[in-house]
């Protein structure tokens, strides 16, 4: 079984939730990542989403923005990646899911790219500007490999998109819970609520929540009604301030959201 | 054919969030924007306003020079001084009928901004618009030209701080502010339906240029020639002859030459990827980033071009070429020399093609769009030939 998929399982059944912690891929290096993920998964996360960095991210805000430039130029790419996913697998099974934009992997080659991603061990992708429309190759082939394909809904979604989405996700449904691009913000709009209970009635498949949650007590009022959270930017902006003290400072951060999700 | 491509090339590569708004803007099109109402309006605001028709000027001393007939379709005596305006009419017109209260858009030298920030002042739409921080720096006059008729200029200092990142900036001004917001796309790229939508606004270029030529030379030409950065003159140019026999000629920016590696020509030397939303050819490097471009012309200045334009490539419908800022230079002063006329430099690189190549159309009637006119250039034909990475000219 996928790997994510059994973990969302597995929190179901002990009645916790998913903490999903996300990070570029090479920020502040791809040492670094290599060391981040095994201590986050120690600090509580369930989950970890690598940022493939690109050079025009458009769904991301200023933290993802710089983080993915930094990682660009000290010479991050796929291939560097899955090397540092191969060494990581050798530590940790926590989950992994690949998260960036289309044209790098199509540049990789579709077919390539989810034969590294299983070779590797990566276990899941999320691709920004990808929606389902558009994915009826990349589904085949992650079908195929046992790999999630998840995408995204919206405040904006309609229940024509919803439906398309549902179906098309695997394993889990990321909602995206404002109407904007990644990053930290000081409240959360109020009809996430609202918005998952109708997504819920098209879909009995589990629903994480990503997109502005910064903190404990944010993640705190949404995880009522979702069956995980993302954190991605907060993160980032913490490890950044941190400097060298990037690693304990990260699982400090990890172990605040953790005790809320559990 | 698969809904918003051509060919293979096109689609709608965008986050979710922006999928409901393409579809509304798209069925938007389909009613409003082929109601009687709407058509009488705009063709209204093209001739008033606009100033269209524009003339198709038999260019008879630059005629004897090249030793055939070369028409100039004359884009640039519109109202704003480019083709742009053309789509930015429409589209905010278009805005307007959709109860939309904001408009923005994305500019690199500033012609599509100006021609939004117009259109946006005539219809009374809040507009604002994402440029580079480097072309804020070298565009100072049109910047004012966008403030002074009431836009918001917003200058993007992310990435290369050139278009591209002004169309990303845009792309997530976009996103948080959907729902009062339209995004008014400058050229026929981008996510399905823009690439169709800024064909079809711009496609009255070619529309008037066929019934001036028969009416004319009381025949069709051999060849049609225009510039391509996005490509929305020229296929605007293109489009009503796409049955004709007739030779579609784009003219990409090879900037400092192609082996240099500073230069626009994505058709010529790129290959296809995704980026803004389409699946068309790009300047991307070996791992999928995007390259930064380069042309003299800040209107040819991106890595990506119109999916249709790959379709023509592919299927050879028409025949790309490149000229290099040095040979777009020239043609800046031969047309301004022997005819008057002062051209953008993105119509200078068309100009510069014919004068290299004149020897393939030799008898022929040729036809080139003007796209826009170069007044806008001055200060950087200027600081060019002042700082010369380049030789001084002689025309």
């Amino acid at each position: 079984m996928n790997r994510i998929d059994e973990k969302l399982k597995q929190l179901k059944k002990e009645g916790k939730k998913a903490l999903i912690l996300y990070l570029t891929a090479g920020y502040p290096s791809l040492a670094a990542t290599e060391k981040l993920v095994p201590e986050l998964e120690r600090a509580g996360a369930d989950i970890i989403e690598l940022g493939v960095p690109f050079s025009d991210p458009v769904a991301d805000g200023v933290t993802i923005q710089r983080t993915s430039a930094a990682a660009l130029a000290s010479g991050t790419n796929l291939t560097k990646i899955f090397r540092t996913v191969s060494r990581i697998r050798k530590k940790s099974r926590v989950p992994i899911i690949l998260m960036g934009y289309y044209n790098p992997i199509l540049s990789y080659g579709l077919t390539d790219f989810v034969a590294e991603c299983k070779k590797a061990g990566v276990d899941g992708l999320i691709c920004a500007d990808l929606p389902p429309d558009e994915a009826q190759e990349l589904t085949r082939l992650t079908r195929a490999a046992e790999i999630g394909l998840i995408f995204l809904l919206a405040p904006t979604s309609t229940p024509e998109r919803i439906k398309l989405v549902s179906q098309a996700s695997y394993p889990f449904i990321y909602y995206v819970s404002v109407t904007g691009v990644t990053g930290v913000r000081k409240s959360l709009p109020n009809d996430i609520r609202t918005k998952i209970t109708q997504i819920r009635r098209y879909t009995r498949k589990p629903i994480c929540l990503g997109f502005g949650v910064s903190n404990a007590s944010q993640a705190k009022e949404v995880l009522p009604f979702v069956d995980g959270v993302i954190v991605g930017s907060a993160l980032l902006d913490c490890i950044e301030k941190a400097g060298k003290d990037y690693l304990g400072a990260a699982k400090k951060f990890t172990a605040s959201l953790a005790n809320v999700s559990s | 054919m698969h809904k918003g491509y051509f060919g293979k090339f096109g689609g709608r590569f965008v986050p979710e969030t922006l999928v409901p708004a393409l579809s509304e803007v798209e069925e938007a099109y389909n009613t409003i924007g082929r109601s009687q109402k709407f058509k009488a309006q705009l063709s209204g605001l093209l001739a008033d306003y606009a100033g269209r028709p524009t003339p198709l000027y038999h260019a008879q001393n630059i005629s004897r020079r090249l030793k055939f007939k070369l028409y100039l379709k004359r884009e640039d005596l519109l109202h704003s001084g480019a083709h742009k305006i053309n789509n930015t009419l429409g589209q905010a017109l278009l805005a307007k009928m959709m109860g939309k209260t904001r408009v923005i858009a994305e500019t690199g030298a500033g012609q599509h901004g100006v021609a939004t920030a117009v259109a946006c002042a005539l219809l009374n739409l809040k507009c604002t618009i994402f440029m580079g921080k480097v072309d804020v720096e070298r565009q100072k006059s049109n910047v004012y030209r966008m403030r002074l008729c009431g836009a918001e200029v917003i200058p993007v200092q992310s990435g290369s701080q050139t278009l591209k990142d002004a169309i990303n900036e845009a792309l997530r001004d976009w996103v948080t502010n959907i729902r009062s917001t339209y995004y008014l796309f400058g050229t026929a790229a981008g996510p399905h339906p823009f690439p169709t939508i800024v064909r079809d606004f711009q496609s009255v270029i070619g529309r008037e240029t066929r019934k001036q030529i028969l009416q004319k030379e009381g025949r069709l030409p051999d060849a049609l020639v225009a510039c391509v950065g996005g490509g929305s003159n020229s296929i605007g140019l293109f489009h009503s002859f796409r049955r004709d026999p007739v030779d579609f000629i784009g003219v990409e920016a090879a900037g400092m030459g192609i082996a240099s590696g500073k230069h626009a020509a994505t058709l010529s030397a790129g290959r296809p990827g995704v980026l803004h939303g389409t699946y068309s050819y790009l300047l991307q490097d070996k791992d999928g980033q995007i390259k930064i471009a380069h042309s003299v012309a800040a209107g040819l200045d991106y890595p990506g071009i119109g999916p249709e334009h790959s379709f023509y490539k592919e299927n050879r419908r028409a025949k790309y070429v490149s000229v290099t800022d040095k040979e777009a230079l020239s043609a800046f002063h031969l047309l301004s020399e022997v005819e008057g006329i002062i051209p953008a430099l993105e119509s200078s690189h068309s100009l510069a093609y014919l004068l290299k190549s004149k020897k393939l159309f030799a008898g022929k009637l040729v036809i080139m769009c003007l796209s826009g006119r170069g007044d806008k250039d001055l200060e950087e034909v200027l600081r060019v030939e002042q700082n010369p990475p380049h030789p001084p000219l002689s025309p």
